[in-house]
């Protein structure tokens, strides 16, 4: 920690904490409203089918029922990437799709209206394999998207947004090369963060054309422009984003549960709160896309990779919003990690008659790594290369370069992450451990021990524009404007605690505003690990403006310069002669100063997690432990230990490293239905079962913002499940390439239970 | 804490607890300000006593975000009908707080001082499986509070930090 700041890097209260702990944060469902109704959706029980009729007359008559919506009733609005997928639609492509909208004035009367709406359903063939789906004859889900292969690109990362990673000559990389694999690899489980808070808002129609919405999102700012689009760009949004109960980038959009929020709103002029069920959650809202890659790649007895060729297939369900967006990324992030000059990686995105892919933590990223990094093992394996070395030597490095999501090339400036890998390691006792590819690292009776690794970075950390207000009050206290929602980050109090850096206040006089898009400036929103530096330089340099401001206006009293001037405690002084002070009153009475922030993107840093784990599996049951996890990083500079500590445990949970051994979601392909929507059949990990976490954290300076800090929150979950797989693998000496590690394929890899032929996941 | 009164037996039409401290009488029935046979505790605090600390996420007894006392022993809200509470006490997140003073319980002070959360929404059900452990044995070793605490949901995975936030106050309750 440096000792040169007064709040950064230092533990501090959570602004919000005596709320939390006393149950008084007000998450979307806590909040009253007069005149309230409550939405339901009518779902479809069937994968893919044309809604031949509807009835709803019978739902309409029960008392407290006051409005029943079909796609008959509804203006055509659309969202998607394209913009395709209407909110309701004559067709239904997912069991779970909404058919029919239902506002009442109880939850009771709600549910009992679906129950008395009358469809008729003509069935039509449906899909539920990436490669299938691709097949000529295949079911087709649009008519815009012939074979399933959803649009490339996402627009609004340019005309040139990355689909694929090309450039040199992968021919003569595999000439270069000792050893060439070539296979196919997926992360195919659907593991599924979810929060505890269900998705929800309220919405409140009115006429003719504003819409407020109090919504649960991680991103609210966003969701007044995606609206305003799906609306066809004639309604006005103003959105308040409530405390987000967790989200880990699913809740990044919420378009479609909004949208008939809205629709509800409007056809009864009341507030309408749709909240989903946890059935709902699981089942009709965001999963993470199912990724398989067929690849080939040429390395060299030293670990350096010579060419990669093949192609990711990356399955969106039954439209993408955001898919493309993490393909692009996930196309930068894989350069990131393989320091190679030939590549020829072709991607598509494809839509299936499942529930729909969207953004979850990992975007892109950790997906296309976890079906990448089994292919590169096997490289490394018949090289006898140490992962470590090879992710040390492989990790972008200063001066190297990479196309990232606009498809432009970037020349890397951030630092070298080899000594965070290096410490990590020595923490974690590699050397010790590591006996080599499919070696255990000690046995006793039928229990093995293995272990692996794995790494992952993004140059997310500056993508995308923030804005920021901060204004000076001459009591000395101080607004920060910043439409940020509270996630479990804890960076809405980070923010106030660099505002409260740069103008020497204590934090307790620094408030930040809520959420409201209406008086904040724009904000992107916390999207990946860009908290820290993007949000982070908008509300600096708005706190930074302020602060010059008020030394223009107070000078002429002190008879210096501005630039002769500091400030601390609402005191400006002569930093000369700290005697010749006026309090932050000097402004005037009747004044405030607005200081103004922005920050615009930037490519040209990256951060970095490398993961390492050991764990134990029986090989009588198959059952696999997870007992020890070493995570190392570099931040530049920590502005929250304790903030930062829960981000880096977060790699467990929210479809991280338990992806890899437990968590997953049971999509019957005969049915098209999930089996497990529901927090029993669901798998996640108790207090029961906690292994040691040890966080490696450095403190380098970056070159990015006052404080040199960048964000890793995001990325905490990604290198995880491969050096899972790896340190599962090693433990019982067969390669395991499925996710996740149940324990009937490790008996299976170790022979001990035949294959069965089964559908979905192996739970 | 106030004691259960000596009528266990529900009359007709109403349902009489305690909820932190406060004697309640519910009228049963179909009315908007009535409560249903079939609302739980967790409906009953949230939608009609609008005590919303009480957060749900699965609404069917595997996450434990809901839990609340009930004669000091933790259950769950979401599984328990409000009609099955008549004659009881019911401490909710709100009601742990000293109510003449405000101050905070000890065990959410540590929350706060130990950072023992993250988006917060399965901290009140935490806090109150917690208190339930202390009341009980109030000098947990720390398998006692992960075997106390493991049937609380949380995907932050604020785990280590509530660990560590109850244990500082283990064996300091008075």
């Amino acid at each position: 920690m440096s000792d040169e700041y007064r709040f950064i890097g230092r533990s501090t209260r959570r602004k919000d904490a005596t709320e939390v702990v006393t149950g008084a944060t007000r998450y979307v469902n806590d909040l009253k409203f007069a005149e309230l109704l409550h939405g339901k959706v009518l779902r479809s029980p069937h994968p893919h089918a044309n809604l031949k009729s509807i009835d709803k007359s019978r739902a309409e008559q029960l008392p407290g029922v006051k409005a029943v919506l079909t796609w008959e009733d509804v203006p055509d609005w659309k969202g998607g990437t394209p913009r395709i997928t209407r909110v309701l639609d004559s067709k239904v492509r997912y069991v779970g799709d909404a058919v029919a909208l239902v506002a009442a004035t109880t939850e009771d009367i709600a549910r009992q209206a679906l129950s008395l709406i009358d469809v008729e359903y003509e069935l039509l063939p449906a899909v539920f394999d990436v490669d299938a789906a691709m097949q000529p004859g295949a079911p087709q889900l649009y008519e815009q998207l012939p074979g399933n292969i959803v649009t490339p690109g996402m627009p609004a990362f340019g005309p040139n947004s990355l689909r694929e990673v090309v450039m040199g000559d992968v021919e003569q990389g595999f000439g270069e090369a000792d050893v060439i694999i070539e296979g196919t690899f997926g992360y195919e489980n659907i593991p599924n963060p979810i929060p505890p808070e269900p998705p929800g808002a309220v919405a409140l129609w009115e006429e003719p054309n504003r819409v407020t919405l109090w919504v649960s999102n991680q991103a609210s700012y966003l969701d007044t422009i995606i609206l305003h689009h799906v609306f066809g760009r004639k309604v006005e949004v103003r959105t308040h984003g409530a405390a987000c109960g967790g989200s880990f980038g699913t809740k990044l959009l919420s378009w479609q549960l909004q949208s008939h929020a809205v629709l509800l709103s409007k056809a009864t002029g009341r507030p309408v709160k749709l909240i989903y069920s946890k059935e709902e959650h699981i089942a009709a809202f965001v999963l993470r896309p199912g990724s398989r890659m067929q690849a080939r790649v040429g390395m060299k007895k030293g670990g350096t990779v010579t060419a990669v060729s093949g192609k990711w297939l990356v399955d969106t369900g039954f439209y993408s919003m955001t898919t493309q967006a993490q393909v692009a990324v996930g196309c930068g992030e894989i350069q990131l990690m393989t320091r190679c000059a030939n590549w020829d990686l072709q991607t598509a995105v494809v839509c299936t008659n499942r529930n729909a892919s969207g953004g979850v933590r990992g975007f892109g990223g950790q997906e296309l790594k976890c079906s990448f990094i089994p292919l590169l093992c096997q490289a490394m394996e018949q090289l006898d290369l140490d992962p470590v070395e090879f992710i040390k030597k492989n990790y972008v490095k200063p001066g190297d370069g990479y196309f990232w999501r606009d498809g432009a090339w970037y020349t890397y400036r951030g630092i070298d992450y080899s000594d965070s890998m290096e410490q990590g390691a020595q923490c974690f006792g590699w050397k010790e451990n590591w006996q080599g590819w499919l070696q255990p690292s000690s046995v006793a009776g039928t229990k093995r021990r293995g272990v692996g690794v794995g790494v992952h970075g993004n140059a997310d950390i500056g993508e995308d524009s923030s804005e920021a207000h901060v204004r000076l009050n001459p009591d000395g206290s101080v607004l920060l404007f910043s439409c940020i929602t509270e996630h479990g980050t804890g960076q809405r109090s980070n923010y106030v605690k660099m505002v409260a850096e740069v103008l020497q206040v204590p934090m307790e006089r620094v408030s930040i505003t809520d959420a409201d898009s209406q008086i904040n400036p724009f904000e992107y929103g916390p999207f990946g690990s860009r908290g820290t530096y993007a949000i982070g330089s908008a509300a600096i340099r708005a706190a930074e403006d302020a602060r010059r401001q008020l030394f223009e206006i107070i000078a002429p009293r002190l008879k210096a310069r501005p630039d002769e001037l500091d400030t601390a405690d609402g005191v400006v002084f002569v930093t000369a002669d700290p005697d010749r002070r006026t309090s932050w009153r000097a402004m005037g009475h009747e004044r405030t100063i607005l200081g103004y922030g922005r920050f615009d993107p930037d490519f040209t840093l990256a951060n970095c997690m490398t993961t390492f784990v050991e764990v134990e599996v029986d090989t009588e049951t198959g059952k696999v432990d997870l007992l020890r996890v070493v995570n190392a990083t570099d931040v530049g500079q920590i502005i929250d230990p304790p903030g930062l500590e829960g981000q880096l445990n977060g790699c467990l949970g929210s479809s991280g490293i338990d992806s890899a051994l437990f968590e997953e979601t049971v999509l019957d392909d005969r049915t098209g239905h999930i089996l497990n929507a529901n927090m029993i059949d669901y798998k996640w990990r108790t207090f029961s079962e906690l292994p040691s976490i040890d966080n490696v954290v450095l403190e380098t300076p970056v070159d990015s913002n006052r404080f040199k800090a960048i964000g890793v929150g995001e990325v905490a979950t990604s290198p995880g499940p491969m050096a899972i797989l790896m340190a599962v693998s090693n433990a019982i000496g067969v390669w395991l390439h499925e996710y996740p590690a149940t324990p009937e394929r490790v008996l299976k890899a170790l022979g001990r239970v035949k294959a069965r032929s089964h559908t979905g996941g192996a739970a | 804490m106030a004691t259960a009164p000596a009528e266990k037996r529900p009359p007709a039409k109403h349902v009489s607890l305690v909820v932190n401290g406060r004697a309640v009488e519910l009228e049963i029935g179909s009315q908007p300000h009535q409560i249903s046979p079939s609302h739980t505790l967790a409906h009953t605090l949230r939608e009609t006593l609008g005590l919303t600390g009480t957060k749900v996420t699965c609404d069917n007894g595997a996450c434990g975000t809901c839990t609340v006392l009930m004669d000091g022993a933790a259950i769950l809200s979401c599984m328990t009908l409000t009609v099955e509470c008549h004659g009881r006490s019911i401490i909710s997140i709100e009601g742990l707080a000293d109510g003449k003073t405000g101050k905070l319980d000890p065990l959410q002070q540590s929350f706060i001082d130990h950072t023992a959360f993250q988006c917060g929404f399965c901290t009140p059900g935490m806090i109150m499986s917690a208190k339930s452990l202390l009341l009980e044995n109030p000098s947990p070793v720390e398998d006692e509070v992960k075997e106390a605490l493991s049937g609380n949901f949380c995907r932050c995975i604020s785990h280590y930090q509530v660990l560590r936030a109850v244990m500082a106050v283990a064996g300091k309750e008075a």
